[in-house]
């Protein structure tokens, strides 16, 4: 991997390249090359989870030119995201995918990345698994007690929304302010009204990446709600978000034979 | 006033806390939810947590909520009549189980909100607040309170400190009067423990960089990029001044049903795009390194130049929930590096 960094680095085919770092006690951090010198510092192993397409959007990256992402299937599936929502374009990044035998694939186009994930079979962690199949078997009420439970802790800091490769909209509803939609305040009401919107605006956009639940510094494990939703739109319209371009937007599209039974 | 150091045995602790309990005090302490530690509020000595280095939020949403009510207005034509907090009605609390680091952080709260004018809501809080704190034992890599003036045995701002000893009894230090009225609720609970050393059963916490001169290593670091350099994986999500026991930026909203409404006060963070942004479009803070900067430049050269105390305890939280592993105490070693400057 740091070969072929160095290389497309000096050959000019990208300006940087984004990947991890060893961090702090033993963590790996988000890490960006500019050069080949800086390229020595690349590590990929497995504690490499976090998603590194929201680094794509970024004002403070994208100023550099031309990136190169070292992707974990999570950051392979944001990129198809980004693209279906016209994001990324063919031509703006090259991807470098390493499996889990650490064979690597060089993908230079979006093309190259859906072949790739066409083979793979996105899954969830066995504990968001086992989280899901416990708040379906909850009764509505219940269901609502564990969430509002839950956010009792949410500060409204919306670390969830940073961490998010979807969450790119340059102004969220929530900080819409003529009018405002959702109470500024962490307040019961807020919270709930700040997550529901944000759980609907992922639905079916979601990747099931779970870096939300992650990035929230009093551990609400808040990736439930949009992966839950996610699931729920596959179900009804057999869409997996984040794996081709052909996808579609399952929420934002209208066709006759929809189901609208949950309008009027 | 003088410290007077007493031994607080540990079943006598959990008595004392009973008696606080049966006197109807409200008390909060760190209780375990899940992967959580927590402030809550707690009706009995079990549901505190033993085991632990730090809770995940500070305690300085007990003097500055995360939400509060500032007044309520009413508006009748063209008159708008403000309604005052009655601050009687904020309530007496005890804090138990406060680390060193996070009580020590209401010295730079008080110096913030103290300025003038003084917000007396944060005062009354304050005032009508006990902690009742924990020394640390045990610490983490992220800890580096002794770097900056602190420590696991700190005793200020805590009100009583608590060292637990290698049988369980506590020593206790009973700092402040309203320590002292805590151990008046229950005299016969404490014994003298004069001479007691409470040193060996404190945690390790090496030095991870030299605070002299800080002020103007800060300073000379302003122009050069290292704050660019450090910050290119912040995604500017503010988790950690939303950790942060001494972060006091704030946002002020109305909100209005009718006529009627109320100014409320929420936390913000100078690390958010939004922060800044002006109506215009216009961003003075155009880049998550600029923000950055501003964090590190405020907690450690803008705070002591100008209320001579510093914005930062050294308690960790911030680089332990960074999503992407920014750390701190890492970031300033750079900075302080002579070489880098
Ligand atoms: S799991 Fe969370 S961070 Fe990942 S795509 Fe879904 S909403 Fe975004
Ligand atoms: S990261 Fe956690 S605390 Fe912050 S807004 Fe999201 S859910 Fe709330
Ligand atoms: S928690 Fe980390 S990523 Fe988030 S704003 Fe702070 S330094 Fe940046
Ligand atoms: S800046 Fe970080 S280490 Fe310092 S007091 Fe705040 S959270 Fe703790």
């Amino acid at each position: 991997m740091i070969e072929t960094a160095k290389k497309l680095l000096k050959n000019g085919d990208v300006n940087i390249v984004i990947g991890y770092s060893e961090g702090s006690q033993g963590r790996v951090r988000p890490f960006f090359a500019r050069n080949e010198e800086e390229a020595e510092n690349l590590v990929y192993d497995n504690r490499c989870t976090q998603n590194l397409a929201m680094y794509v959007s970024k004002k403070e990256i994208s100023k550099y030119g031309k990136p190169a992402i070292v992707a974990n299937i999570h950051t392979l599936r944001g990129i198809i995201r980004l693209a279906v929502e016209n994001q990324i374009k063919d031509g703006d990044l090259i991807a470098l995918h390493i499996n889990d035998k650490d064979e690597m694939t060089v993908c230079s186009t979006l093309e190259e990345i859906e072949t790739h994930l066409a083979t793979v079979t996105p899954q969830i962690s066995d504990e968001d698994k086992v989280m899901i199949e416990k708040l379906d078997a909850m009764s509505l009420t219940e269901r609502r007690n564990f969430w509002e439970k839950e956010m009792e802790n949410c500060i409204k800091c919306y670390a969830c929304r940073q961490a998010c490769p979807l969450c790119y909209c340059t102004q969220c509803t929530v900080e819409v302010n003529q009018p405002q939609w959702i109470p500024v305040e962490a307040s019961i009401d807020g919270n709930l009204e700040w997550h529901i919107m944000r759980a609907m605006h992922l639905s079916g956009r979601c990747i099931s990446c779970g870096q939300c639940g992650d990035a929230c510094p009093v551990g609400i494990p808040i990736h439930l709600l949009p992966m839950k939703l996610s699931q729920e739109v596959k179900n009804i319209y057999g869409s997996i978000s984040g794996m081709n371009r052909s996808e579609g937007c399952a929420m934002a599209t209208y066709q006759p034979g929809d189901k609208e039974n949950f309008i009027g | 006033m003088n410290t007077q150091i007493k031994i607080l045995k540990s079943a006598n602790y959990i008595k004392l806390l009973q008696k606080l309990f049966d006197h109807k005090k409200n008390i909060y302490g760190p209780v375990r939810q899940g992967k959580r530690i927590g402030y809550q509020k707690i009706n009995s000595a079990n549901e505190l947590a033993t085991d632990f280095i730090i809770p995940d939020m500070s305690a300085k949403s007990f003097v500055f909520p995360c939400i509060e009510k500032l007044f309520s207005f009413t508006k009748d034509k063209e008159n708008v009549e403000i309604q005052n907090l009655n601050l009687d009605n904020i309530p007496e609390k005890i804090i138990v189980g406060i680390r060193p680091c996070d009580a020590l952080g209401m010295k730079s709260l008080k110096a913030i909100f103290g300025r003038d004018p003084a917000d007396s809501i944060f005062q009354t809080r304050l005032e009508r607040t006990t902690f009742i704190g924990y020394a640390c034992n045990q610490a983490d890599d992220y800890c580096f309170c002794t770097s900056i003036n602190g420590g696991p045995g700190n005793t200020e701002g805590s009100d009583i400190l608590l060292t637990k000893t290698d049988s369980g009894d506590y020593i206790a230090e009973i700092i402040t009067p309203k320590g002292e009225s805590i151990v008046a609720s229950a005299p016969e609970l404490f014994e003298d423990g004069s001479g007691l050393d409470k040193q060996k059963y404190l945690a390790d916490v090496p030095k991870r960089f030299d605070d002299s001169n800080l002020e103007n290593k800060m300073k000379a670091a302003f122009d050069t990029n290292v704050f660019d350099e450090y910050a290119i994986r912040c995604i500017g999500c503010a988790a950690c001044a939303y950790v942060c026991p001494t972060c006091a930026c704030f946002d002020i909203q109305d909100r209005t049903k009718g006529s009627k409404g109320e100014r409320i006060r929420t936390w913000d963070s100078c690390g958010l795009k939004l922060f800044t942004l002006h109506t215009s479009g216009h961003n003075p803070r155009e880049t998550q390194g600029v923000r950055w900067r501003q964090r590190l430049m405020h907690k450690f050269s803008y705070m002591p130049e100008r209320l001579e105390v510093r914005g930062c305890v050294g308690c960790g939280r911030c680089s332990r929930r960074c999503p992407v592993d920014m750390n701190i105490a890492e970031s300033i070693n750079i900075i302080t590096d002579e070489n880098i400057i």
